[in-house]
């Protein structure tokens, strides 16, 4: 499987964040797009996703679902979590592996490798940013999409909530899966390319 | 026992525990009393027959809708001005309640005006505003629903609840105030009681009932509500732990 | 369980929960009819004339009002972006939504309505006939409404854009919700055609709301 951009441009509100980019990402590779605030980070991924329609250019993913679009093969994580404050941890999870599904994973199970089963039956008003960030997280291993879109993953998690984070990426990795990342620093992954945003003016 | 002990809640709930059973088996036992004699020794009404009797119902039903408000609104005091831990509690616990009172005077006022006056509803003073004292018991219980922070939602339903209290003079006195179809007072009068003893009586008996009942069913809520509040600190302190 | 009736699931809970916006359409609609007589007077004769019309304003306002969040809370939270990269198409998933804010929010205008009719005199069969125009006719509301609230969602502006939007649109609605009412309580004009057309309304109103809205939202960013 292969994700490859080609001379993509991105505009917003009336300012070029970037033009003439270009990338490939095979199975098995992470991609980290670094940059400032306002370089265009944010925008790639939701370009990416379908989500923002771009300038110019085309993205393909060689190898998917010919009949799916990008971002029904895609799991994306943006700053905000999707979840609902008055359902339970349970409920929110249980809603979007239906939505998004099928589900591979058994959502306990889910909760259970990021440390929420004890949480399950609160609601998502309760949680800490971090508990939230896990939440979302639990939803990119019930339901199996090949791409994931991450923006500033690791941000809101505490040390712990990092190395799980890592490894997660990581048996996605291992698994063909594909990892396109949006980071101010490191996520945690050895071996990531770098794309580095608003590098040329 | 002193008033101010049972400001702490878990002395509330030692005390309320024990002596619900025993209220809620005298409100039952009043309630029954009082219907009996309502129905079967009460005498019928000269002019309205039998339909009287729906009398029995409705008017202790209008005395405990305006009670539970003038209720509330003490217990809005003690939310804004004495701060007291139980007063929010009482407030809230008191509101579905009131309402439910309010509409059953209502509906029992509504199935008398129909072969009284031939209508179920006419807009008179003061069924006028009985229905806005019902609207406001909404409202509050509409406050309390959409915030889910007790204590951010208690001094917003407390301002609303003292504001609504504006309405229970205007109730009472509407019959006078303004010419309606609904008759005046005739219990509580400076020159005694209008009403004969045989139909009195009965209504007096109701009465007591009913506050029975509001005291068991208000302490019952209340006593839910302290739960459902410790539930609630216990969830936060659960997600509290684990993220540490 | 499928994807949309896990939104569907997903949305009437959400709306039942504490903070959830069921029952404060069907307050809204109670004050508001409780509140035209005290304009009006209390003139039973001309009350129960326009009673009918009154209870399709209300409702009218009622469901408009509590669509606004229908879209904005969803692209708060984030959600909207997961519900458009779903595999069931947009518009099944606008209509989803649709159907479980009438179930919460139309639904008991419907059966509010009949009660509210003792407030204007109405008989009891007459009510059920206006009562079966507003369950035939608050759909529409609805449905007309989505455009609404998915164009506030993708402008990030509330409040009464919606019933700016979309009261106009409303309309044929009322003149044939209220006709139907009125056809059922005094004549002489027959009952069904309103009402049949009134049902069309309904129908088209479904086909071309989550189609809008649908448009509406892709185009948002």
């Amino acid at each position: 499987m292969q994700l490859s951009a080609a001379d993509l441009t991105c505009r917003r509100g009336g300012r070029e964040l970037f033009s003439g980019l270009s990338f490939s990402l095979a199975g098995g590779q992470a991609l980290v797009v670094t940059g400032r605030n306002g370089s265009g980070k944010s925008s790639l991924l939701r370009l990416v996703a379908g989500l923002l329609r771009a300038e110019g250019g085309r993205i393909g993913l060689e190898g998917g679902d010919p009949e799916a679009s990008i971002g029904e093969q895609a799991h994306y994580l943006g700053h905000q979590d999707a979840l609902k404050p008055s359902l339970t941890v349970q409920e929110n999870l249980r809603f979007w592996s239906a939505y998004l599904g099928p589900a591979e994973k058994k959502p306990e199970h889910a909760l259970e490798r990021l440390g929420l089963s004890e949480l399950a039956d609160l609601p998502a008003a309760y949680l800490s940013a971090g508990q939230r960030r896990r939440l979302s997280l639990a939803r990119l291993i019930t339901v199996h999409r090949p791409l994931w879109l991450l923006d500033e993953p690791a941000s809101p998690l505490d040390a712990e909530g990092q190395v799980r984070l890592a490894e997660l990426m990581q048996l996605h990795l291992t698994r063909g899966g594909l990892i396109l990342a949006a980071a101010h620093g490191s996520i945690g992954l050895a071996d990531a390319q770098e794309l580095k945003l608003g590098a040329v003016p | 026992m002193a008033i101010t002990e049972l400001a702490n809640p878990s002395r509330f709930l030692a005390v309320v525990q024990p002596i619900l059973p025993w209220l809620t088996a005298a409100a039952a036992l009043m309630l029954g009393l009082g219907v009996g004699q309502a129905l079967f020794v009460a005498p019928d009404d000269y002019q309205q027959g039998a339909t009287v009797k729906i009398m029995f119902l409705h008017v202790p039903s209008a005395w405990l809708g305006m009670f539970c408000w003038a209720l509330m609104s003490v217990a809005a005091l003690g939310t804004l001005v004495w701060r007291h831990p139980l007063a929010d509690v009482a407030g809230k616990a008191a509101a579905p309640i009131g309402a439910a009172f309010t509409l059953l005077c209502l509906i029992t006022g509504a199935l008398w005006g129909r072969p009284m006056w031939g209508t179920y509803w006419v807009w008179d003073a003061r069924l006028t505003s009985v229905l806005i004292l019902f609207l406001l018991y909404l409202g509050v219980i509409a406050l309390w629903r959409t915030v889910e922070d007790p204590s951010r939602a208690a001094r917003a339903a407390a301002i609303l609840t003292l504001v609504g209290a504006v309405n229970l003079p205007i109730i009472k006195f509407s019959v006078d105030w303004w010419n309606t179809l609904h008759q005046p007072a005739s219990v509580f009068r400076l020159a005694g009681s209008a009403i004969h003893p045989a139909i009195l009586t009965p209504l007096i008996v109701v009465a007591i009932a009913f506050m029975l009942l509001f005291v068991t069913l208000h302490l019952a809520a209340m006593r839910n509500e302290i739960l459902r509040r410790r539930v609630r600190t216990l969830q936060l302190m659960q997600a509290e732990r684990a993220a540490e | 369980m499928s994807a949309l009736f896990a939104l569907f699931v997903r949305d009437v809970r959400l709306a039942i929960r504490v903070g959830g916006g069921a029952w404060m359409g069907v307050l809204f609609f109670l004050i508001v009819v409780a509140l035209i007589p005290f304009a009006l007077g209390p003139d039973n004769a001309l009350l129960r004339r326009i009673g009918p019309a009154i209870l399709w304003l209300g409702a009218l306002l009622a469901s408009l009002l509590t669509l606004d969040q229908l879209f904005a809370d969803d692209r708060e939270d984030g959600s909207l972006d997961l519900i458009l990269m779903g595999s069931a198409p947009l518009q099944l998933a606008i209509l989803a939504k649709a159907f479980a804010h009438w179930l919460t929010a139309g639904l008991p205008l419907v059966i509010a309505a009949p009660l509210l009719g003792i407030f204007f005199n109405i008989d009891l069969w007459s009510m059920a006939a206006v009562a079966l125009t507003l369950l035939a006719g608050t759909p529409a509301l609805t449905f007309l409404g989505l455009i609404g609230a998915a164009l506030a969602a993708a402008l990030r502006r509330g409040g009464l854009l919606v019933p700016v939007l979309i009261l106009p649109l409303t309309i044929p609605v009322l003149i044939f919700g209220v006709a139907a009412s009125n056809a059922a309580i005094v004549g002489p004009l027959p009952f069904g055609t309103p009402f049949t057309i009134l049902c069309a309304l309904s129908l088209a109103s479904l086909v071309v709301g989550p189609v809008a809205a649908a448009a509406a939202l892709k185009h948002a960013d």
